[in-house]
């Protein structure tokens, strides 16, 4: 007796645990998470359905297999250790049976796969294109046809479809942005194609998918769906040459940025700094955060990215620099600046 | 048995370190290879740890970057390399020769050089972690994340020799299983009477010998690539980091099946014997074992449906993929049929058995998801896989492993594993498995990727995260309980019979532990229950007609005029071969010096070896 105790309570353990995890899930991902299960794109949605169309035949398979093995166990458990049961060796009418029905449902779980495969893959041919290039460990954004270079965020306007060309400049990177759809690798040398549409306005969350180094798990981005008007607002700013520096600490930034290492990396479009190997920091004060999405975009955030970026960022191919905290307070009202 | 006919060999010094470096023995180089993957999986298990404290909350610092990412790399390559797969073929090495009535392995001392070389290629993988840091990007090491201008240090290198040293051993110990089963089964033990974990023993060494070649290949081309300036990888010279995903997964995708296969054979020896029957449907969980070895060949893009492959090509691989779990279904359907109907004894060994049966469904029903392209393109690369292949493989592999280690350990040790503690052991592996690994799957549907050593706060993954972490412990303190069962029964466990679980199979024939000979006679094959048909004659229902009398118990068959018994001498070279290659592999990573000292040890290992005669006694007659 004891013997089946145990093994019952392993079984009712699993199943409390069973039911209490889809309670704390549908709480969380209902609030909050980047799920999979909250789509606001057809893509995303098309394949959120193909997964419960998948979860509704395996969760039947599933009740079906345990309940059958469970039953075995414990009803054909041996009362007497001496017990010798009938010997039966196989029966080939149940081998065809359940051959059959395993890959009849498999042939359907296939054609729906296919379906929604046809039914998504292609981008409509009006969509607006970007190109994605995955930096170690940041996002770099170019809308092509705006003439607009930025990066970790990318700003859509609702309902329209977009086109990403999707590629890297070092390593293998993933683009996912989860409730827009799935992810496509960023692969350097190749240029894949990947498309999204965002039906609802708001901030997604999203980040790298495939492990890329050190700070693999700081590559993160955030995707801004706005309204038409907001878009096209948002473009004329993009749009225009950085801001000059009007305040005298903003000023004095602005030299340190163009006497330092800074300008080795990072481009600011109008002004002498033309690096290519950071994110163009034309427009940085407009975004709502730095270092790959890791910190708000505050002054007291952007000071201590710039006294130890590698502190917040591990890994980060920018380096600490040694500036003085004048040279970071001159720099942060600068850069805040660059609306 | 002392007073039988046979001229019983001349065992060689039986105790002692020396006679373990250098047995030949097909036992002794199964317990090799089981208590050095049993030494791989506290570290492995540790680093688990390691991984789990660091993901318990949001943030943490425990783990980061750099020292994270070599934890990871070195767990996933670990539990692959160094733990699953070298204690399969431990016990394979152990039981198949005794399961098919073989005196020993058809080349002893290239298995000895097998486990020698698993050993110390594992030593060396690990080394890296005192000299200079260990691999870091990932056990599938993606190029071109590991190209000389991303991993500038010694790490990879350490990774790409390690695999290649442990991959001369899986191969020789592959050519040594095929070799042994085709060729040295006892009479009357046709194919059609294999017993199932031989069977898949077989599968699994055919499948070795056709993927490894793949990973060894793309290994030395990275190899290349990072010491000799070529660019098979490299896209700016017009390689192509694919080709490494390619070459790679023609590896990896097999190497799944190669992990799981041998287990579901465990699983087919354990279940029927528990149940007191035969396995139900024997032809087809053969048959789909080597269909699953042969379409295992053809899902390996399947890891690859986000790399921009055109759809068809996505397509075929997502219908390969799902044809695979036909094979699989049968087999699961088989072993339910087992035991149904059967008289269920809940030893130990049965319930991991059934738990294995439980857990891997969720693992097959998960992949189903995965081989769905569309649904793949979300969750690969989410904890949502995490949680898939873990069902696979710890809820798969490795709870078939225990089950196998509590069936056969009175057979290697003559005593039983405790039963009370083996149930405690099943209950902390049970739940603390389930507590780490189900709810990652919701983490997957939640957004979470794998692979990355920290989360903010505020996207829901907390809570989910820390129940993951607290099941990891309980899982840990179920090994913990393992371990302390076997060291408490090898010392003071209770004393087995030579046939304590009532068996089907021929290693139950002979004694517990077996004789370096194996069998004084070799058994004379009927059916495919040897054991059982000796023991339950004719009628089904038949009670037991003699208890196993050894070789007075004799069948038609077996007494012919026995042979004398020759078994191979001892030999110390297969060691030294092996650390040759090893000192060799440290010298291309560390000191030139050690280049000319593993040369020569290699070389003058192989001489000796080759002008050492296998049967010294019989070469002298001649």
């Amino acid at each position: 007796m004891a013997r089946i105790r145990g093994a019952a309570r392993g079984w009712a353990r699993w199943g409390a645990v069973g039911l209490l995890i889809p309670g704390v899930w549908l709480t969380g991902c209902a609030a909050q998470s980047p799920s999979i299960l909250a789509p606001v794109s057809p893509k995303g949605r098309a394949e959120a359905e193909l997964f419960w169309f998948i979860f509704l035949i395996t969760a039947g398979v599933f009740v079906l297999v345990e309940t059958l093995l469970l039953y075995a166990v414990l009803r054909f458990r041996a009362r007497d250790p001496h017990t010798v049961p009938p010997q039966i060796h196989g029966n080939n009418a149940l081998e065809i049976s359940w051959t059959t029905a395993t890959a009849l449902g498999l042939a359907v779980i296939f054609a729906m796969t296919w379906r929604t495969m046809a039914a998504t893959s292609a981008p409509p041919a009006d969509a607006m294109p970007v190109k994605v290039t995955g930096h170690q460990w940041w996002w770099e954004f170019e809308y092509p046809t705006l003439g607009i270079t930025t990066a970790n965020e990318l700003v859509i306007p609702v309902g329209r479809p977009v086109r990403l060309t999707v590629t890297s400049a070092d390593v293998i990177h993933s683009f996912w942005v989860p409730q827009l759809g799935g992810k496509m690798d960023a692969i350097p040398g190749r240029e894949n194609t990947l498309w999204l549409q965002a039906d609802v306005e708001g901030v997604y969350h999203g980040q790298c998918a495939e492990l890329c180094g050190v700070s693999h798990a700081n590559m993160r981005l955030r995707v801004r769906v706005v309204s038409d008007a907001d878009f096209q607002r948002w473009v004329e700013a993009q749009r225009a040459p950085a801001a000059q520096p009007v305040e005298p600490l903003a000023q004095q930034g602005y030299q340190v940025f163009m006497s330092k290492a800074c300008v080795g990396c990072h481009t600011i479009n109008g002004t002498p700094a033309q690096g290519k190997v950071g994110p163009n920091l034309t427009h940085v004060g407009s975004r709502t955060t730095i270092a790959a999405g890791l910190l708000e975009n505050t002054p007291e955030n952007l000071a201590r990215w710039l006294d130890n970026p590698p502190a917040i960022k591990p890994g980060s191919l920018m380096p600490r620099l040694g500036l003085t905290p004048e040279e970071i307070q001159a720099l942060v009202a600068y850069l805040s600046s660059l609306k | 048995m002392a007073s039988s006919a046979v001229a019983l060999p001349r065992v060689y010094e039986e105790r002692g370190l020396l006679s373990w470096l250098t047995t030949v023995d097909h036992k002794r180089i199964g317990i090799l290879y089981i208590l050095g993957a049993g030494f791989f999986a506290l570290i492995g298990g540790l680093e688990a740890l390691f991984i789990r404290t660091q993901l318990a909350v949001p943030n943490n610092q425990v783990l980061v970057g750099e020292a994270y990412n070599q934890v990871l790399t070195m767990h996933g390559t670990t539990m692959v390399f160094l733990v699953v797969m070298p204690v399969l073929a431990g016990l394979g090495n152990y039981v198949v020769p005794l399961m098919i009535g073989a005196r020993d392995m058809a080349y002893p001392r290239l298995n000895a050089f097998g486990v020698w070389m698993f050993l110390l290629g594992g030593l060396f993988l690990n080394l890296s972690f005192l000299l200079g840091g260990a691999p870091d990007a990932g056990w599938f090491g993606y190029a071109p994340l590991t190209a000389k201008t991303f991993s500038k240090g010694t790490g990879i290198d350490f990774w790409i020799l390690g695999l290649q040293l442990l991959g001369i051993s899986s191969i020789t110990s592959s050519i040594n299983f095929v070799s042994t089963i085709l060729l040295l089964r006892a009479p009357g033990l046709t194919l059609n009477r294999l017993p199932l974990f031989a069977w898949t023993t077989l599968v699994t060494a055919f499948l070795i010998l056709f993927a490894m070649p793949s990973i060894s290949a793309a290994l030395f081309l990275l190899f290349l690539d990072r010491h000799l300036g070529t660019h098979f990888f490299n896209p700016a010279a017009g390689g192509d980091p694919l080709l490494w995903q390619h070459l790679f997964w023609f590896f990896g995708h097999p190497e799944v099946y190669i992990m799981i296969l041998p287990a579901m054979g465990i699983v087919s020896e354990v279940l029927p014997v528990f149940s007191r029957k035969p396995l139900f449907g024997y032809t087809a969980v053969a048959y789909s074992s080597v269909a699953i070895g042969f379409i295992g060949f053809t899902v390996w893009a399947h890891h690859m449906f986000a790399v921009g492959l055109p759809d068809v090509v996505n397509a075929f691989f997502s219908a390969a993929s799902m044809l695979v779990a036909v094979p699989t279904a049968i087999k699961v359907f088989n072993w339910i049929a087992t035991i149904w109907g059967g008289a269920v004894r809940y030893r130990t060994p049965f319930l991991f058995a059934a738990a294995f049966v439980a857990l891997f469904v969720i693992g097959g029903l998960s992949g189903l998801f995965l081989a769905a392209v569309p649904v793949d393109w979300q969750v690969t690369d989410t904890y949502f896989v995490v949680a898939h292949f873990h069902y696979t493989l710890f809820g798969g592999s490795m709870f078939a492993i225990v089950a196998g280690i509590y069936y056969w350990f009175p057979k290697i040790t003559g005593r039983f594993l405790d039963e009370r503690l083996g149930r405690l052991h099943f209950a902390l592996q049970f739940i603390g498995f389930n507590l780490t690994f189900f709810p990652m799957h919701f983490l997957g549907l939640m957004g979470m990727p794998r692979r990355i050593y920290t989360y903010a706060p505020g996207l829901g993954w907390e809570s989910l995260n820390l129940l993951a972490t607290i099941g990891a412990f309980i899982l840990a303190l179920g090994f913990v309980v393992f371990f302390a069962n076997i060291a408490r029964s090898l010392v003071a466990g209770e004393r087995a019979p030579d046939d304590p679980w009532d068996g089907h199979t021929l290693e139950w024939l002979t004694s517990s532990p077996p004789p370096p000979y194996n069998f004084a006679r070799i058994p004379v094959v009927h059916s495919r229950r040897p054991a059982w048909d000796r023991k339950y004659t004719g009628n089904p229902h038949a009670r037991p007609v003699a208890e196993i009398a050894g070789e007075n118990d004799r069948q038609e068959g077996e007494d012919a005029p026995e042979k004398p018994i020759h078994l191979p001498a001892p030999s110390i070279w297969p060691l030294v071969i092996a650390a040759g290659l090893t000192v060799f592999a440290l010298g291309l990573v560390t000191h030139w010096l050690f280049i000319p000292i593993g040369i020569l040890l290699f070389a003058v290992g192989l001489a000796r070896w080759a002008t050492q005669p296998l049967f010294p006694e019989a070469a002298s007659h001649s």
